[in-house]
């Protein structure tokens, strides 16, 4: 699908819905917008244009991050162009704060755009991948996009595919025991869910009078590195999966951050309110392939949700091409600034792999017992 | 006396009446089993899992790391394989945080031969254990022990793997867990679940008090001045049966019992090693590659010119399993007559 038919796909689409409550909130949020024939689902402008604004720096980032591990000042690339219109709604609509009574992120590595969304500096996600000594996720241990943050409940993102999908049930546990309606939230792909852990959370998550308030979602762009959907899926929709276990459960097209928002903020509150699983999965475009590993170049078919969503706002009239390049460009700016200051920052020494072996760094090296 | 299993009882209640313990999980181990050993029995934050290894270290992660304490069992150590990957996670997580987020939770898990329970309920984890950095591991030998490691486990603000011998399970001590009923009758009324009728029943915990052995220290079992023995959990019996016998034909073993795998007290086992000059370290893992072989290599490296004979390591052949008939089981891990040949050939041999 080319970028022109895209924008028109989704003018289409969002035409034919009425949207009926949708179009109540519209009134009393955007006059301006629910005139229009794309009403995008009720959402305020101002919204609309805060999710086109993260969805631009965040590409932005991770577009710089390519071009540094290209530049060889990195070893490995992975990251999330093409969830924009996923990642940012997801990190916009969480109960943001540390410890229980705030929701949990498990997040998988294609998750830049909610920790843009969350309020992540890109210079945080640079001297990650740069393997500086002042990265805040892992002081420079690990890879592009392994973020860390306890301040958010942001749970480390871990390289073995799914296992993260399980330690959600078990925040979602003490959350639930907490009492305060906070609900962990999980990431993963679709070539993931044929690992274990992605069962295991969907048996934990419902067993009957005991279900917990997790958000287990699945971001299917239709790869593994290069096994297609076809080649490892039986069934029609992962979505259905969770079906089998009475887990509520929806397929999205995440392309959209407008339907996405809409879905997202209303499982949400499901499950604040009954404290039971929700399961989404959500359409997305892998828009640089699956890592470094395989050239990290773009692919030019895929659906751009950042740019079918600008136009989308253009074309509406609620964001002029001018201030739609100058968000690109203010963006681009703060990216190249943040690689030449993690540049000049230090790397971690030699001696620090002892470091936090062990709580309060005791008994790592064996030869000092 | 209470055994290793009525002591990891009363540790668990003690940490979940004291400590902080949330949730002590697993498969089986709420009501109305209390776990396959009864080692839960009774105990008010219990519940049973799906029969799900993987999903029980995942979420015993989750826990973690939502804040809240809590012990999880994997039924039989045989079955803890295919958790291997989220061990290593539990175990690095804190290392690739760069020390910003902390698993403080227990995994307990029955390990061992010694029950004639074949090939999947003999496996050994000692040496399997040993190799996941970020973990402390321990592995009590009596049920003293047992309650006081537990209880420095629930304390410990790392991920700690405590391996209970499956043999040693209903084993009895001669030391009391501080508030136990002298009385092992009186004990056994207030907090063993009633084989028939148990329906309501709820058990009448002792007052129990606050006993920590601390993780790392070592204990000599049965002091000597001619060769050490360094071994733990279930072989420590058997050491100190042969120690005894031997001390009647004038050789003295000192049997060192470890009881924490990593770290281990090294420093106990150099200054008897200095003092002995002989040294076998015995286990029940597979011999290839085996954690005792780490010691032996530890004690040719730094006290290669003290020592008056080659180090040795006695430990389980290095086979695919145990078989179920004696006389396999019996050919695969090491028996007192091995340990006992063992200690003869070291203490014999001449520089
Ligand atoms: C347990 C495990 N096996 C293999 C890998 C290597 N690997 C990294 S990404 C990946 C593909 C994952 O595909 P999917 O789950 O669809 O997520 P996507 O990368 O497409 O978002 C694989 C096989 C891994 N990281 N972990």
């Amino acid at each position: 699908m080319s970028k022109k038919t895209t924008v028109k796909a989704g003018r289409k689409s969002a035409a034919k819905k009425p949207a009926k409550a949708a179009a109540k909130t519209a009134v009393k949020t955007s006059k301006k917008a629910s005139a229009k024939a794309d009403n995008f689902g009720g959402l305020s402008e101002d919204l609309l244009l805060r999710i086109h604004d993260l969805m631009v720096k965040s590409r932005v980032l991770e577009e710089r991050l390519i071009k540094i591990y290209k530049a060889g000042e990195a070893y490995f690339w992975i990251g999330g162009p093409g969830e924009e219109a996923f990642g940012v709604p997801l990190g916009l609509l969480a109960r943001k704060g540390q410890g229980p009574a705030y929701d949990w992120f498990h997040l998988h590595y294609r998750c830049t755009p909610t920790m843009v969304a969350l309020g992540m500096n890109m210079v945080d996600s640079i001297r990650l991948i740069m393997n500086r000594a002042t990265d805040p996720s892992t002081g420079g241990r690990n890879f592009a996009n392994h973020y860390c943050f306890p301040q958010w409940n942001v749970a480390p993102v871990t390289s073995p595919i799914e296992v993260q999908y399980p330690l959600a049930c078990g925040t979602a546990h003490v959350q639930k025991r907490f009492g305060k309606k906070a609900l962990s939230i999980v990431t993963g792909g679709d070539a993931g869910t044929a690992e274990g852990d992605f069962a295991s959370a969907l048996i934990l998550a419902s067993r009957k009078g005991q279900e917990l308030p997790v958000l287990i979602t699945v971001q299917n762009n239709k790869f593994g590195i290069s096994t297609p959907f076809e080649g490892q899926h039986g069934e029609t929709h992962i979505a259905d999966r969770a079906k089998a276990f009475n887990i509520r459960a929806r397929v999205i097209n995440g392309n959209d951050p407008v339907e996405t928002y809409l879905a997202l903020q209303e499982e949400m509150e499901y499950i604040r309110k009954t404290g039971n699983p929700s399961f989404i999965e959500a359409h997305v475009s892998r828009l640089y392939g699956h890592s470094s590993a395989d050239g990290a170049n773009k692919k030019a078919h895929l659906v751009d949700p950042v740019f079918t969503f600008e136009n989308r706002l253009i074309d509406a009239g609620i964001l002029s091409e001018k201030a739609a390049k100058k968000i690109w460009e203010i963006y681009e700016a703060e990216g190249v600034a943040a690689q030449e200051q993690a540049r000049t920052e230090p790397v971690p020494t030699p001696e620090s792999v002892w470091e936090n072996v062990y709580v309060d760094s005791e008994n790592a090296d064996w030869r000092k017992f | 006396m209470a055994s290793v299993a009525q002591a990891i009882r009363m540790a668990l209640h003690y940490g979940e009446t004291n400590l902080g313990v949330k949730d002590i999980f697993g498969q089986d181990v709420g009501a109305p089993l209390g776990g396959v050993f009864t080692a839960t029995q009774g105990l008010k934050t219990a519940w049973n899992s799906p029969l799900d290894e993987r999903g029980i270290i995942g979420m015993a992660m989750g826990i973690a790391m939502g804040g809240d304490k809590c012990v999880a069992e994997i039924q039989f150590a045989d079955y803890i394989f295919n958790t291997i990957d989220l061990l290593k996670i539990a175990g690095n997580t804190l290392w690739c945080t760069n020390g910003q987020v902390q698993l403080p939770m227990v995994v307990m898990t029955p390990v061992g031969a010694g029950i004639f329970g074949s090939v999947y309920h003999s496996h050994s984890f000692d040496a399997w254990a040993s190799r996941l950095p970020g973990w402390k591991i321990v592995m009590p030998s009596n049920p003293l022990d047992a309650y006081g490691l537990m209880l420095a486990a629930i304390k410990d603000p790392n991920p700690v793997l405590y391996l209970k011998s499956k043999a040693l399970m209903r084993h009895k001590g001669d030391e009391l867990i501080p508030g136990e009923p002298a009385d092992e009758k009186e004990l056994k009324a207030m907090i063993d679940k009633p084989v028939q009728n148990a329906e309501g029943w709820k058990p009448r915990w002792p007052d129990l008090e606050e006993y920590i052995v601390p993780i790392g220290k070592g204990k000599i079992t049965h002091a000597g001045e001619h060769i050490t023995v360094v071994t733990y959990s279930r072989m420590v019996h058997l050491c100190d049966e042969v120690a005894l016998k031997l001390a009647g034909e004038g050789i003295s073993v000192e049997v060192i019992d470890l009881r924490s795998i990593y770290p281990y007290d090294w420093q106990m086992i150099k200054s008897s090693i200095e003092k002995t000059g002989r040294v076998l370290f015995v286990n029940e893992d597979t011999e290839v590659t085996n954690f005792g072989e780490h010691l032996a290599y530890r004690a040719t490296q730094e006290l290669f010119y003290q020592l008056m004979a080659r180090p040795r390591v006695l430990a389980g052949k290095n086979l695919p399993g145990i078989g179920l008939h004696p006389n396999l089981e019996k050919n695969s891990v090491p028996q007192l007559n091995d340990i006992e040949t063992a200690i003869r050939e070291v203490v014999a041999e001449v520089p």
